[in-house]
């Protein structure tokens, strides 16, 4: 595990954040540039255990179908739409140094998932740990849904109290048509049965938010 | 869904519910622990403020409904959405099956809507020749279950995990364990299939927002997500009445709702969509978005002065989480379609009386699904109202009719009491309880011992014991109530003394009747008026300082429903509002009004350990918490809270006549409750209250004895000068 030095005491606002991310199982971890926010979310993927190259779900009984569409992944993938040129091409090198691939297909090819989604969050709200991601790009929205383990990078400095304290952007983009928004706050949970907690239902079984620090 | 043809039948499904062990262990666990996350996830925020605010912005919406969907529908057309109204279920059902149609549709996958429940909507389309799949874990279960929803926000909750794996195993053709993560990883797998193959996602909203044309999509599975994203068609079928000016008011809601719900701050997932987003499936295709609006007599309640609130309702299903029958029945006994209180309300607006009539007789009247409504709807009241409504409609039963003629003439009630009270010596055994059930008491009754009716009522011994009081320092009205004054008149003795000890005059007004609230639990309303006029008459508020009454469920009654009765009387309207104000319950006069101290009793510890319980309507009738137990501690006794304090008994009037089975089975919870703190006696303040308590603690031969506050208080009274 990367261990990466917080250089100055959290804004109270970042702390709650944390906090609050954190109380609903998602991960978060402070980092200073860009580059390490990548090297963060390679090594992640070159640490998941190689049981699940399979994916989540294939290793159970289940009919000809869905069996069909687990099909066999040979290689570890992540994608990363929605990054600026040189965050993916630090992004790039470094996963193939490790063996990942980063694909450039339209990810409507890799419906059946894939190990690990990065993006951008537009947005945190502190009181609830909540990322905003604009999510009107198909790429960006799918890598948040079918990944396994969904990477969000968030500059601590988009990081506001409340969902009203956002209210006047978020509308100002609602305006802007066509517009798909998300909300985001933890992993993909369910408690549907026996009201049993259970992650992972339909989207990632993980979520790790990076906070990019004022460098 | 209960589509019982009369109570009787009724009453049967209901039976076999509460023989459902698993049903009723999973509800238990769910009401317990839902209480504690709620909390929770309130802690430290106002939330009456929270609720009125939600209640506000919806009360305001509801009121230009029409031009809020003008303004949705002119917004959502100029950013390429197809806006449709449908008038009733049947028109929303061909409207979206002409959608899959022209669009050569051929599956269709779903997200979690109640609105399509209430539509039945995958019925009509599977009829039409679609292959439909639900997406939610929950609705997919029940879906391939061929069951309605049992909770409005957990669809499955009444299935157990073995129940599921049996299912999955005939789904995959493979073996299940019954473990539920890997359940759910199944249902992820075969369900991520059918997303990659359909051509239509169906999703609901929780929120429209007019200024943007943007719908709001709360949820947690993820679901929602690859519905609106994966498919080229998009239809979100959307209730009229979650139109909402602005992005503002939805975070209003957004802030109680998943709070209420399920004790979470947030859902995982809030997805805001604005006209049909990029993308990226076959070539040539446009993603194309449908929003369809259902009125089914949205608009017409909307406009009504009475029931225009249920409209407010969010979906949250915090009504069905705390309703005492909904724990001990489940929801496929207690609403059609629609669960909770909120259920047995809508049923008769989108579903009709006759799915309504019988659900609409199932409400104890705790007030504890009104305590926590996120838009602070008077659900109680308005299932009262829809049961008035309906016998009103259709006549009103023999039972009902007899009863509101007998309690509006006095004379004629209290001689049938006294008459009774000599018919009953036979088979009371002189005992203080009826050895014999009479006739009108079936053996579903014998859960509880029913008391005898009293050799004097309170009213023939108030002359004896009228106590005198030199110079009060307040002058009262006892309020008795019939239960006291002709079952348990030693309890008002009891608390006339307490009173007199204090320096407080007390005055029994001789004309006064039943408070009327038996009458108004059956739909008479006529009969519950003219009691109330009565009793007004009887006593004029200006002459004493409050009207105190020993029984929470009288006391409750008196105050809020009067004014609503008798507000706009033209003679008896100001006289009912000034009678209202002054009505306390005894523990709110003597603690918080008098101010009494630990100096008005023994000085020397008792030795008796004690617990409450809190009567549904002192606790949220009169919002009165503290004062009980604050007494019982000033008296010296071993206080021991019990942890289901303000969880109703079961009693409710005439409801423990109607739905004894149901009845029993919340007493029985409620003593072993009591029991587990280990306290000797259980003391409450409300008679009604005693007479299940005591009756289900007699007949379960339990140590427990139960008392109403007044008698455990009255035993610790220091001998004051006044009474020497």
């Amino acid at each position: 595990m990367m261990a990466y030095a917080v250089d100055k005491e959290e804004r109270p606002e970042v702390q709650l954040f944390r906090q609050a991310a954190e109380k609903v199982s998602a991960v978060v971890v402070q980092v200073a540039t860009c580059d390490q926010a990548m090297a963060y979310a390679v090594d992640l993927c070159a640490r998941k255990e190689a049981c699940q190259l399979l994916m989540a779900g294939c290793e159970s009984p289940l009919s000809p179908a869905a069996d069909q569409l687990c099909g066999n992944k040979q290689q570890k993938v992540m994608a990363a739409p929605g990054l600026d040129e040189s965050s993916r091409a630090a992004l790039a090198g470094l996963c193939e140094e490790n063996g990942i691939v980063l694909t450039g297909r339209p990810l409507r090819d890799h419906l059946a998932g894939i190990d690990i989604g990065v993006t951008w969050a537009d947005f945190g709200i502190a009181e609830t740990g909540t990322l905003v991601i604009a999510s009107n790009s198909e790429e960006l929205r799918l890598a948040t849904m079918i990944s396994e383990i969904h990477v969000a990078v968030l500059p601590v400095s988009r990081i506001r109290h409340s969902a009203e304290d956002l209210e006047a952007e978020l509308r100002a983009r609602m305006a802007s048509a066509p517009n798909y928004l998300a909300f985001i706050t933890g992993a993909s949970r369910t408690a549907d049965i026996e009201r049993v907690l259970a992650i992972g239902v339909h989207g990632p079984l993980e979520l790790h938010i990076v906070l990019l620090g004022d460098a | 869904m209960q589509e019982a043809k009369n109570l009787k039948e009724y009453r049967k499904t209901v039976g076999h519910a509460l023989a459902n062990d698993f049903l009723r262990q999973a509800m238990d666990n769910f009401a317990v622990a839902y209480r504690t996350s709620r909390g929770n996830a309130f802690s430290g925020m106002d939330v009456a403020d929270l609720v009125a605010q939600v209640a506000e912005t919806k009360d305001r919406a509801l009121g230009e409904l029409d031009q809020l969907y003008a303004q949705f529908k002119q917004r959502a057309e100029a950013i390429g959405i197809r806006v449709h109204l449908a008038d009733t279920a049947e028109a929303a059902n061909r409207i979206i099956a002409g959608i899959a149609r022209d669009n050569q549709v051929h599956t269709v996958i779903k997200s979690k809507s109640m609105t399509a429940e209430e539509t039945l909507l995958n019925h009509h389309l599977e009829k039409e020749g679609l292959t439909v799949t639900e997406t939610d874990l929950g609705e997919w279960i029940i879906q391939l279950r061929h069951e309605g929803p049992s909770h409005m926000v957990m669809p499955a909750i009444h299935l157990s995990r073995h129940q599921v794996a049996d299912l999955f195993t005939e789904v995959t053709g493979k073996p299940q364990d019954a473990e539920i993560q890997r359940l759910v990883k199944v249902a992820r797998r075969e369900l991520r299939q059918k997303f990659v193959q359909a051509d239509m996602g169906i999703s609901g909203a929780n929120f429209a927002i007019a200024d943007t044309a943007t719908i709001g999509l709360v949820t947690n599975e993820g679901n929602a997500r690859l519905v609106t994203t994966l498919p080229r068609v998009h239809v979100a079928l959307v209730g009229l009445e979650k139109l909402v000016p602005t992005l503002g008011d939805a975070l209003k809601i957004l802030k109680v709702l998943p709070r209420n719900a399920t004790g979470q701050a947030i859902t995982s997932y809030v997805t805001w969509i604005s006209g049909p987003a990029e993308y990226g499936g076959a070539e040539h295709a446009q993603k194309q978005m449908h929003i369809v609006f259902l009125d089914n007599g949205r608009r017409a309640l909307a406009r009504d002065p009475i029931f225009a609130q249920v409209l407010r309702c969010v979906r949250c299903g915090a009504c069905a989480n705390v309703c005492p029958v909904y724990r001990m029945v489940g929801g496929h006994q207690y609403g059609h379609i629609y669960i909770g209180a909120i259920g047995l309300i809508v049923t008769y607006f989108f579903h009709g009386r006759d799915k309504a009539r019988n659900l609409v007789q199932n409400c104890i009247n705790c007030g504890a699904c009104k305590a926590v409504c996120a838009s602070g709807i008077d659900l109680p009241r308005l299932i009262k109202e829809v049961h008035a409504r309906i016998q009103d409609e259709e006549g009103h039963p023999l039972q009902s009719t007899l009863l509101a003629m007998v309690l509006k003439n006095r004379h004629l009630f209290h001689s049938l009491l006294r008459s009774a009270q000599l018919a009953q010596r036979p088979v009371t055994d002189q005992t203080h309880y009826l050895r014999h059930l009479p006739q009108i008491f079936a053996r579903e009754h014998r859960f509880r011992a029913i008391p005898a009716i009293a050799e004097k009522p309170f009213r023939d011994l108030w002359p004896q014991i009228r106590p005198q009081v030199a110079k009060p320092r307040l002058r009262v009205a006892l309020f008795a109530g019939c239960v006291q004054d002709f079952v348990y008149p030693e309890q008002l003795i009891a608390g006339v003394r307490l009173l007199a000890a204090h320096g407080i005059a007390v005055d029994f007004p001789i004309d006064q009747s039943c408070c009327g609230l038996p009458v108004a639990m059956m739909g008479e309303k006529k009969a519950a008026r003219s009691v109330a006029q009565q009793n007004v008459a009887a006593m004029d508020p200006a002459r004493y300082d409050a009207i105190v009454t020993l029984c929470a469920s009288c006391a409750s009654h008196l105050r809020h429903a009067y004014p609503r009765m008798l507000g706009d009387d033209p003679t008896h309207g100001a006289n009912a509002r000034a009678f209202a104000d002054k009505v306390q319950p005894l523990s709110v006069l003597l603690n918080d009004i008098v101010g009494i101290d630990a100096g008005s009793f023994s000085p020397v510890p008792s030795k008796s350990t004690v617990t409450y319980h809190a009567p549904c309507h002192l606790c949220r009738g009169l919002d009165v918490h503290a004062a009980p137990k604050e007494l019982l501690i000033k008296a010296g006794y071993d206080f021991k809270p019990a942890g289901e304090e303000e969880t109703c008994c079961g009693f409710g009037g005439t409801y423990s006549a109607k739905f004894p089975e149901i009845s029993a089975e919340i007493l029985s919870k409620k003593l072993a409750d009591a029991a587990s703190t280990g306290a000797q006696v259980l003391t409450t303040e409300c008679p009604g209250c005693v007479m299940q308590l005591r009756g289900g603690a007699r007949s379960q031969k339990l140590s427990l004895q139960v008392e109403h506050i007044a008698e455990t208080l009255v035993a610790r009274l220091k001998k004051v000068d006044s009474e020497k």
